[in-house]
């Protein structure tokens, strides 16, 4: 099957109102050498079939809901109101505001998006949202040294690994320095930032999920002519000091933790919040408040001469799409959940990652990591190849200690807790944890 | 009166979902010195204040559910309701699970990789870039690192993009690193060969090129570009925003081209959300296979796994495995419509702009490379007629106007692309629309449109004092 309306009868008649005799000959213009050519795909099926087939794929995954599993994607509750109202066919199936008049809903609610991420960041103004926190974090960087027309860039091993492999990535193209202080202690150490640093970048909680005291890295990046870049989880920033308060010039992080579903690591979105001197060298979509003809309030994209619209070559970003409809689903949880319900929903995380930790240590063998205080993630010692441990629990139905990576040390795996788990679940967890390790 | 913002409703005190029951206190596991000071100024609304105030935004905008959405270059087909049956059944999978319980996930991401590198011939594939423009800068990377490889990377320093390219091209390119050079069009919409040859030779990285282009039109002189772009070393990219015109007839790789993106928003129904997450996967011949970003999913002994085996890799360039959700529900459209029913889809796509083309010249506009267009094509109002005009003048009619100013090659640009979903009545009430606008009084068009949610809007004002959140004075 396919989606096209037309009845044979129509093809024909608008065949000949363009003077051509089939479908075939509107191609017939093109290089024979290239024309229908030999290509293995399945055959074409009825919906049903379809579905059957996904099912069937879709029966080879175990799901991951209550998973133990951090590193960026955790198992949260996406609220039903929030799915329902972000299913709606006219939030789903529009494009690009490009005319405001008939896009507000989406304009307005990007505006208020982008208000609910500046007040979570404690910053000035957000842009409309990037594709996931590790480009947010590329494109923040990359905005700081345009901002101080500097190349080098300070990063903290605590960053999450994925996310500094996407930065270097990105600075590698535009011949930028990225160099990496490694974590003493499972901490961000304090040191002197070196002339010409445009950037420094750390993460709180960092990867492994211990508080950082950032304001003193952030005072010597300034000390130094360098801009503050600092990566945060935004569920945490419901109780944690904000990124603004303690001297971060930009805050990004991902979206996923609020109430997105983990869909395999995607798509959730981005988000960048910065101060509003620095709007012009935003990269991405930005909604600003304006009035109508007849003065009547309203939203518009702005600002659009940064962008590739119009600037081409010289754009500060080449971002087209950015994550509207998922940054849309963020700011539904945020205005669902309010500033309360968000604190309970992560410190309900922080309680139950707690009690894991209390419970895992009480295994043989098992060693803290994490130095405390930590948030609702941390990383302990095994004592045995994390990834057997990995697959042990998967084949006692227990989704938990993903492995990380040897640059932190040898055998070390993470472990996660979130809203949606309940005392029996940790001692579940212990028990088939205990097994697993004797 | 003004739509009011969430915050408008907002009542200090007032709860909607609650999620836990007894929440501890936060000094018990956190000292002092990291906790907030002050709570962030979110709405405090109750769930049917929030159902009211979003069912409402949403009326104040149109998608292709509700509107017929003819904009050029943006492929604005409709979005099969089955797809977001399918994403649920994978919405619970954490990227980090052990891969022997995800073995249906990588199934999918591997045939879907394995079926786009039938529809584009290309030789490797990753699935990972997050939008069309993404997977730009990723195939640009992948060149450059070949050119670097090859110790080519300090004199190849150009990448050269004709005038009718999107602007994504030129910003791709200039992100990675380049020059960016304009090759001009020639008379008939195509790129101008000997122009090209001009500006061909070592210094040169990458051509960047969209078939069928920005005006509609299949750059029939493509195996000749593609011979000269290799006899000069130079890559050649495609912007796979135009392929829903000949998925299936004629594929990137056979005409000569090195990489290709694909934007599944467009050609394979990804609903675009107002705007994304999309997903742009890109495609590479056997020689650029090597710097594929990592991981790329690859089949196995014991089932499907994840491989970052790939030294001279450009590494990553987003967390995870890219927009799953998206890429299954490309897999569901390839499936449903198998290679005939995506041969016929690009037909009518094509059938369906050219017999518009032919109906808007009869009301009056005027089309300036009128070749064998594709899916889409660009027409031009009659002297004295603005194009932003027109446009708001299509919004009253209820329609959702083409894309307006682009390409940039053409004065009062009308680029309509109807895509192959829409019926024939559809096609002839917008043409009816367009030839209505004609007959409209000056005036009338000026003060278009006039029963929107709001009418023409204040963007000098936007732009010299932007205000960006509720809180912000201005």
């Amino acid at each position: 099957m396919d989606y096209t309306p037309h009845t044979e009868e129509e093809i024909l008649a608008m065949l000949e109102r363009v003077g051509a005799g089939s479908l075939e000959d509107l191609y017939r213009h093109l290089p024979e050498e290239v024309l229908n050519p030999e290509i293995a795909l399945p055959e074409p099926l009825p919906e049903w079939a379809v579905l059957e087939e996904l099912k069937r794929l879709a029966a080879k995954n175990k799901p991951a809901f209550k998973a133990f599993l951090g590193g960026g994607i955790r198992s949260h509750h996406t609220p039903p109101v929030v799915q329902a109202l972000a299913s709606r066919g006219e939030f789903l199936t529009a494009y690009t505001p490009y005319q405001p008049e008939v896009s507000q809903g989406v304009l307005q609610a990007t505006f208020e998006y982008q208000t609910m991420v500046a007040e979570l960041a404690g910053l000035e103004v957000a842009n409309a949202s990037m594709y996931d926190g590790a480009t947010a974090l590329a494109e923040g960087v990359l905005l700081a040294l345009r901002e101080t027309g500097r190349m080098r860039v300070l990063v903290s091993q605590g960053v999450h690994p994925e996310y500094r492999e996407v930065l270097r990535s990105y600075l590698e193209a535009v011949g930028a320095e990225l160099i990496t202080l490694p974590l003493e202690g499972g901490r961000t150490p304090l040191l002197a930032v070196p002339e010409g640093t445009g950037a420094v970048v750390a993460q709180n909680p960092n990867y492994l999920g211990a508080l950082e005291d950032l304001a003193p890295l952030a005072e010597a990046a300034h000390g130094a002519g360098a801009l503050f870049v600092a990566v945060a989880d935004p569920l945490s920033l419901a109780v944690l000091e904000p990124p603004g308060a303690y001297g971060a010039d930009i805050a990004v992080g991902d979206g996923q933790s609020l109430g997105l579903p983990m869909g395999f690591g995607g798509p959730h979105f981005g988000y960048l919040a910065t101060r509003k001197a620095f709007v012009r060298q935003l990269p991405g979509r930005l909604v600003s408040e304006t009035v109508d003809a007849e003065g009547k309030r309203g939203f518009i994209l702005t600002l659009q001469a940064r962008e590739q619209y119009i600037r081409r070559a010289k754009a500060k970003s080449n971002i087209t799409t950015n994550a509207q409809l998922t940054a849309l689903m963020g700011a539904m949880y945020l205005a669902a959940l309010g500033p309360v319900g968000l604190k309970e929903v992560a410190l309900q995380g922080v309680a139950m990652a707690h009690r894991l930790w209390e419970l895992l240590l009480a295994l043989p063998g098992v060693e803290p990591f994490t130095p405390e205080p930590f948030f609702n993630e941390f990383v302990l010692r095994l004592p045995r190849d994390p990834r057997q441990v990995q697959e042990a629990l998967a084949a006692r139905g227990f989704h938990a200690a993903s492995p990380v990576p040897r640059e932190y040390g040898e055998n070390l795996a993470l472990f996660a807790a979130t809203e949606l788990h309940r005392e029996e679940d940790l001692l579940a967890l212990q028990a088939a944890m205990r097994e697993v390790l004797a | 009166m003004s739509y009011p913002l969430i915050f408008e409703r907002s009542r200090k005190g007032r709860r909607g979902l609650k999620l836990v029951q007894g929440a501890p206190e936060a000094t018990r596991y956190i000292p002092e010195k990291f906790l907030r000071k002050a709570p962030p100024r979110l709405p405090e609304v109750d769930e049917l204040t929030l159902v009211r105030h979003y069912t409402g935004l949403s009326r104040r905008q149109v998608g292709v559910d509700t509107t017929f959405y003819p904009l050029g270059s943006c492929t604005m087909k409709y979005n099969p309701k089955l797809h977001e049956e399918a994403v649920r059944l994978f919405a619970d999978l954490h990227p980090y699970q052990d891969p022997r319980t995800v073995q249906g996930a990588l199934e999918l991401m591997w045939q879907l990789g394995e079926y786009l590198k039938a529809l584009t011939g290309m030789d490797a594939i990753t699935l990972q870039p997050a939008a069309g423009a993404h997977g730009e800068l990723t195939g640009i990377l992948i060149i450059r690192a070949y050119h670097e490889d090859r110790g080519e990377g300090k004199t190849r320093r150009l990448v050269l993009v004709p005038d009718s390219a999107h602007g994504s091209n030129p910003a791709t390119a200039s992100m990675a690193g380049y020059q960016v050079k304009e090759v001009p069009s020639g008379p008939d919409g195509e790129v101008d060969l000997e122009a090209l040859k001009r500006e061909l030779g070592s210094h040169v990285a990458a051509i960047m090129l969209t078939n069928p282009n920005t005006l509609g039109l299949f750059e029939r002189r493509i195996l000749e570009i593609s011979r000269l772009a290799k006899e000069a070393g130079v890559q050649l990219y495609y912007d796979g925003a135009n392929l829903n015109a000949i998925m299936g007839w004629a594929r990137p790789g056979d005409m000569g081209f090195d990489v290709v993106h694909l934007n599944l928003h467009k050609t394979f129904t990804v609903p675009h959300g107002g705007g994304g997450p999309g997903s742009g996967p890109v495609g590479v011949k056997a020689h650029l296979a090597p710097y594929l970003p990592v991981p790329t999913v690859e089949r196995g002994e014991e089932g499907f796994y994840l491989s970052l085996d790939r030294p001279k890799s450009i590494g990553r360039v987003r967390s995870f495995h890219g927009n799953f959700l998206a890429l299954v529900r490309a897999w569901a459209y390839i499936r449903t419509l198998g290679l005939s029913g995506l041969k016929k889809a690009a037909a009518l796509s094509v059938l369906n702009a050219r017999y518009l083309k032919e109906l808007l010249k009869e009301k009056g506009y005027r089309v300036p490379y009128d070749g064998p267009s594709m899916h889409e094509f660009v027409a031009q109002p009659p002297q004295g007629f603005r194009a932003l005009d027109l446009a708001k003048g299509l919004l009253e009619l209820g329609f959702h106007p083409p894309t307006v100013y682009f390409p940039l090659i053409v004065k009062e640009a009308l680029m309509v692309e109807p895509t192959e979903t829409e019926s024939k009545e559809t096609l002839e009430a917008f043409a009816e629309a367009m030839g209505e606008l004609l007959q409209k009084p000056k005036g009338w068009l000026e003060g278009a449109p006039y029963t929107t949610p709001v009418r023409r809007l204040d963007e000098v004002r936007a732009n010299k004092y932007p205000k960006l959140t509720y809180f912000d004075q201005g």
